[in-house]
């Protein structure tokens, strides 16, 4: 008894601990890279953004998230969605010609 | 117009705002006396001078030509107020300054006693504003025409598109010297709300500044941006946005990515136009008119 306890405590404690995924994105004018970021519903993950050129920002409002994002810096915004759909983001630091095409798309499957 | 009578009527009951003509109700109020105290003023909005491209093959002409509609009007404006992006923006500091000379020569034409601008992003927000004041002066002010008070926000200048609380406590200051109930028409490049966030609809602190103006009874948005008309109200505010003189954009959030609507040769300039705002009742009744670049009312 006292070890089957012990058996589904360290599953348990080994599922909590587990590291939140990193994905790694890039801003520069007028584009991230990826552009689209696939997760899943309850995933737990890490965005570690950084800006190749000047000063952007993601703003993804369904989500209450918004960073600047700025050259030789990282921007590290950690997320666990509890909602699949589609959630567009955006850079909200206007940055150019071509500042309205800075877009993309944060889907989170069921 | 372009929105359903449900939407209008709702919209008639904030702050006395009266919307449209050629509906029932309206002709009654357009055929009484005309005190002294209404007039009539035009915005115009987001000509993006500088600008080509297949989203307007016409983009050297379409200023000019509302420039032309409004000297042809028999209705002439007590002042005509420019709601922001006059010009297209570039990283070129030369090119901008230069545009928006070119932009100042074309307005110059226009034959009304005055003419009032707002930046864009496009004009301000890569330079802070710097070349847009050498050429147009302040970047927020406040005014009074005929009883009515108009105040003019910089939401532009910043990147990030706030308005500051440097400006909002400039706002707070020429708000409190007046009444609850003084009529107030507020002008501003992009909406005060989140009309859709994910586009960069919005005023990053555009929460702070409505609750500074939500106490007054009879005040009025006006504003640019999203190149289309739009008519919403938050609280006892009623907002409205213009057209573009230069191209289209879709409705908030209709497709999945925001792109120009495409230009139509068969009718080229359509969604294009500027407004015309008649101010009665002492400020407290304003008429919306639309007129596309030619100067046709639609």
């Amino acid at each position: 008894m006292t070890g089957l306890a012990l058996a589904l405590l360290v599953g348990a404690g080994a599922q909590e601990t587990a590291p939140p995924r990193v994905i790694k994105m890039t801003a520069k004018k007028f584009e991230y890279s990826p552009a689209e970021i696939h997760l899943k519903r309850g995933e737990h993950v890490i965005l570690e953004l950084t800006s190749l050129d000047r000063k952007h920002g993601f703003k993804l409002p369904e989500l209450g998230i918004r960073s600047d994002v700025l050259p030789g810096n990282t921007a590290r915004i950690e997320l666990t969605p509890e909602k699949a759909g589609r959630f567009p983001f955006a850079c909200d630091v206007f940055c150019g010609d071509g500042h309205e095409d800075m877009t993309g798309t944060l889907i989170v499957d069921p | 117009m372009q929105f359903d009578r449900r939407e209008l009527m709702k919209l008639l009951g904030f702050g006395g705002v009266v919307i449209g003509s050629g509906l029932p109700g309206f002709s009654l109020a357009a055929s009484k006396g005309k005190p002294a105290e209404d007039f009539m003023f035009l915005q115009l909005s987001d000509s993006h001078w500088g600008f080509s491209g297949p989203p307007n093959p016409e983009a050297d002409r379409t200023l000019k030509e509302a420039v032309q509609a409004v000297n042809a009007s028999k209705e002439k404006p007590d002042f005509i107020v420019f709601t922001g992006d006059l010009t297209h923006t570039t990283d070129d500091d030369a090119l901008r300054r230069k545009r928006m000379t070119e932009f100042k020569t074309i307005v110059s034409e226009l034959r009304v006693p005055k003419v009032y601008f707002l930046a864009g992003e496009h004009d301000a927000a890569l330079d802070k504003g710097q070349a847009y004041q050498e050429h147009f002066g302040v970047l927020h002010q406040s005014f009074v025409h005929k009883g009515v008070h108009f105040i003019t926000l910089d939401n532009v200048s910043d990147p990030q598109g706030a308005v500051g609380d440097t400006q909002i406590d400039w706002l707070k200051s020429e708000l409190g010297k007046l009444d609850k109930d003084a009529p107030i028409v507020v002008l501003t490049h992009r909406p005060l709300f989140d009309l859709a966030p994910q586009w960069d609809w919005a005023t990053a602190d555009g929460a702070k500044v409505l609750s500074v103006l939500e106490p007054y009874r009879h005040l009025t948005v006006f504003y640019g941006h999203i190149h289309q008309e739009n008519h919403r109200t938050t609280g006892n505010i009623a907002h409205h946005s213009a057209k573009s003189l230069i191209f289209p954009l879709p409705a908030p959030m209709s497709v999945p990515k925001k792109q120009p609507v495409a230009w139509d040769p068969q009718h080229p300039g359509k969604g294009l136009g500027y407004r015309e705002i008649e101010v009665k009742d002492k400020g407290r009744a304003l008429t919306l008119e639309e007129y596309d670049v030619k100067g046709a009312r639609v």
